[in-house]
């Protein structure tokens, strides 16, 4: 196995409120090697964004506090001086935001908001920059590029404004990509072409992608291993395929059998998980899925290490405390898939 | 554009027309505004006064009395019911001492204002942040005569550091007794408008900074110094840039009678009040015609300016 690129270990981040401290993300720890697709997933306030923006020190603010360490290479992310981390941002790791329609600057124009990020990190004149943001914006596939790098953000469409940041992002040839629920906003044709705009990222460039979504078909459709965030924990983490065929966390099954799929029967109602995501400032004792888990027991008040549970997997490592035959034996099978109607999930 | 500007030229011309018969139909209906009543003085012969009603006019129809003191404002012949002086003349003479205090206490005000409020912006929430905003309210209540006379008082007659008002043209004693004439009012009318400018800044800067393209410029590696002027001060300085051209506009066109009066400038605010104190209709309609204008021109100017500042406005 290559090195990691990006070491992320037992990373913290609390955000001091007026309503007590907000433990927004609660020991993270993976690894993202060169080339590999790592997916982030979890609901809303599970910590997934917050985590991202960490790594760019976007999240640094008076009443934030960081724990752990997140190398990229020989720098520590979370102890870095700001001074370390502007030189890194952008350079090595580049980000895409959520929502192609404010990310970019209105009052300036396309091509000199990318030029801007070339000339931070490079010394290179105004004119050879340009030349390559017109390259830039022909590979994501930006029609008449030549022209359109003196367009405003407000003359294009939402999924060319998200091509923008791709190639805005792919400017200094970054390690590392952080796309921060990179689809959302946009339709899902569009969302298609995207996320082929970011594999072909990958393959031609090497580019390691960690991707923050709440979408398991985006996750499918790209991801090489996943990370399940709940209430700031990773609570399951191994490759798609450990993820996706061999769940082992309840909540995971919960997440997996809130999905739509086209290859299965539609079930009469959705599948939800009962009840809300604990307060981040209040968890539960413990396991933090407690609460609304069907198969809580007398160890579920203990703190659940990240680790290897079943014995087959050495990468597949999650936070239950449920023995791996009680796992399998509750995930209830139906036509040798996991029917993920039953188990932990209510109809 | 050129469409844009035509609009609104033709627009002035209602708006100068509109405002130029309310101001003229007010002053003859006003009580003890007979002007051919005042002219004529105190214990004279009814004859007397309808001779001088007779012979300024004032004997035909509104509408005649109203054409005719038009045609001679744009031809230049207005003169004062009260001292038979030119007002054009008057006007012209005044627009160099209202201009320079208008401008350069726009200048303070714009200046003090924008880095006061971007130093609480980037406070928020320290004590220094409060103490300025504190400050600010404290500029903006307080009320210019009040302000001026105080400064005009122990800064100008006790302690004797600046002139006792007036104004003193660069041609005759140069630039530094101009200055040092002007300083005090432009101080003191720019300090309402400091404090203004103060918390609109802050709040827009606060706005702008939590931004996404703000987000979006550190996750490009910026040198903060760029996040700030690049981003974050280029979005949030279109609505000052407004508010500031609107503000100078009403400057000029009357709202420094008040720092003029107190420092003696003999500026077009001051003739304009002493002229509404004399019940004088000519110089009235002249200065308001006059502030209209600069007004509705800056008005134009600053809708200009903002499409200029933002691409996703255009004048249509």
């Amino acid at each position: 196995m290559t090195e990691p690129l990006l070491d992320v270990r037992h990373v913290k981040v609390d955000f001091r409120t007026e309503d007590g401290v907000v433990h927004a993300v609660d020991d993270v720890s993976f690894e993202l090697r060169p080339g590999e697709v790592l997916a982030v997933v979890g609901e809303s306030g599970s910590g997934k964004s917050v985590t991202a923006m960490t790594l760019l020190g976007l999240t640094r603010s008076p009443n934030a506090s960081f724990g752990g360490t997140a190398k990229l290479r020989d720098l520590d992310l979370i102890s870095a001086t700001d001074a370390e981390l502007r030189a890194v941002r952008g350079r090595d790791i580049a980000m895409i935001f959520q929502d192609p329609m404010t990310s970019l600057n209105p009052v300036h124009r396309i091509g000199a908001q990318i030029v801007e990020q070339i000339r931070a990190h490079e010394d290179i004149s105004e004119r050879d920059a340009m030349e390559r943001v017109v390259e830039l914006l022909q590979r994501v596939g930006i029609p008449r590029a030549g022209e359109r790098v003196s367009s405003y953000p407000h003359e294009f469409s939402g999924g060319m404004r998200q091509r923008v940041m791709i190639a805005m992002a792919m400017s200094c040839d970054p390690a590392v990509l952080i796309a921060d629920e990179p689809t959302t906003a946009l339709d899902v044709t569009i969302q298609a072409q995207i996320l082929g705009e970011m594999r072909e990222l990958r393959e031609r460039s090497g580019t390691a992608i960690l991707l923050v979504t709440h979408d398991l078909g985006v996750v499918a459709d790209i991801a090489d291993r996943i990370a399940v965030m709940y209430a700031g924990r990773i609570v399951e983490t191994g490759t798609l395929d450990e993820i996706f065929y061999d769940p082992q966390h309840p909540y995971t099954w919960g997440l997996l059998g809130s999905i739509t799929r086209v290859d299965r029967d539609r079930p009469g109602r959705l599948p939800s998980i009962p009840g809300m995501p604990p307060s981040l400032s209040d968890r539960p004792e413990g396991c933090h899925f407690r609460p609304r888990c069907r198969h809580e027991f007398d160890a579920c008040p203990k703190y659940p290490e990240l680790a290897r549970r079943a014995p087959d997997a050495p990468g597949h490592l999650d936070r239950c405390w449920l023995s791996p035959d009680a796992k399998r034996e509750r995930r209830v099978m139906a036509d040798g898939e996991i029917g993920l109607e039953a188990g932990g999930v209510t109809a | 554009m050129a469409a844009f500007v035509i609009r609104r030229v033709l627009a002035m011309g209602f708006v100068l027309f509109a405002v130029s018969v309310l101001v003229f139909l007010i002053f003859n209906v006003i009580p003890n505004g007979d002007p051919a009543a005042r002219m004529a003085g105190k214990n004279v012969t009814p004859q007397v006064v309808e001779a001088i009603r007779v012979e300024w006019g004032f004997d035909k129809s509104l509408p005649v009395q109203y054409a005719t003191t038009m045609q001679k404002l744009f031809t230049g012949d207005l003169v004062s019911y009260d001292n038979r002086v030119n007002v054009v003349d008057e006007i012209v003479r005044g627009i160099p001492r209202t201009f320079a205090l208008t401008i350069g206490a726009a200048i303070i005000w714009l200046v003090a204002g924008v880095a006061l409020g971007l130093f609480t912006a980037m406070r928020a929430g320290h004590w220094t942040d409060r103490l300025v905003t504190v400050l600010a309210l404290v500029g903006i209540s307080m009320p210019v005569f009040w302000l001026g006379a105080l400064a005009a008082y122990y800064l100008g007659y006790k302690a004797g550091i600046f002139p006792n008002g007036g104004y003193s043209p660069i041609s005759e004693d140069g630039l530094f007794s101009w200055v040092h004439h002007l300083l005090l009012p432009w101080v003191v009318l720019a300090t309402l408008f400091i404090g203004v400018y103060s918390r609109v800044v802050r709040s827009t800067v606060l706005d702008t900074i939590n931004d996404d393209y703000v987000r979006t410029a550190r996750a490009k590696g910026l040198p903060e110094r760029h996040v700030m002027t690049r981003h974050v001060l280029r979005n949030s300085l279109i609505p000052v840039v407004t508010l500031w051209g609107l503000d100078f506009g009403l400057a000029i066109g009357g709202g420094a009678i008040l720092t003029e009066t107190v420092f003696d400038l003999q500026g077009v605010g001051q003739y304009f009040a002493e002229s509404i104190g004399r019940l004088d209709v000519p110089p009235v309609m002249a200065v308001t015609m006059f502030g209209a204008f600069f007004i509705v021109v800056f008005n134009t100017l600053v809708d200009i300016v903002y499409a200029l500042l933002d691409p996703r406005i255009r004048l249509q």
